[in-house]
């Protein structure tokens, strides 16, 4: 699973049986720093995410199966909405742990 | 899912049994403010799509969910004829 962004929506009338009814939503994928990473794609929405929000997504096969018992045609849900992230801050060059000093 | 336009048509004679009657395109991926992008992709239609429209297209195995698809050697399927794509 992948942290993203809902940046719009996808309107398509005409679509194979098995999408019908499916909320289509355009995500931003975001590196762990939450900043904008690779290209955006189009994912079906199990969660009710508005624009904006942060959300996780699954891709592959599993996005169909956050659907059961019904399998629509997907390669990408969003399958959560994010409240929050924490993460330990990125590595710099310098050592974690200074040396005590010696007295 | 990913946004693409038709650019091309693929005839194929000698082909998996399970594949004949199915329509087969050539895909050029497309930005959400349909600019090209790079690569192409020829997948199987299930919509019914037309040259140069801009398609939803699904691959991988969840290609084969698609109606129409079931159970044939199928790894990327048009879904979908985008009407509007909104930017928030």
């Amino acid at each position: 699973m992948q942290l993203g962004r809902v940046v719009g929506c996808v309107w398509a009338t005409v679509k194979n049986p098995s999408l019908e009814g499916y909320r289509l939503l355009l995500v931003q994928p975001l590196a762990s720093d939450l900043r904008d990473t690779g290209k955006r794609l189009v994912c079906t929405d199990w969660t009710g995410a508005g624009a904006g929000e942060m959300v996780y997504w699954v891709r592959g096969r599993e996005a169909s199966i956050a659907f059961l018992p019904g399998q629509p045609p997907s390669d990408a849900t969003i399958v959560g909405i994010v409240d929050s992230v924490h993460r330990a801050a990125a590595k710099t060059s310098k050592p974690a742990r200074q040396p005590a000093e010696r007295h | 899912m990913i946004l693409a336009r038709v650019v091309g048509t693929v005839v194929a004679t000698r082909k998996d049994p399970r594949l004949e009657g199915k329509k087969l395109l050539v895909l050029k991926p497309v930005s959400p403010e349909g600019k090209d992008e790079a690569g192409y992709v020829v997948a199987v239609d299930t919509v019914g799509a037309g040259f140069r429209e801009r398609v939803l297209a699904v691959s991988g195995s969840s290609a084969r969910m698609a109606e129409g698809c079931k159970d044939t050697p199928v790894d990327t399927a048009i879904v979908g004829i985008v009407d509007d794509v909104r930017l928030d």
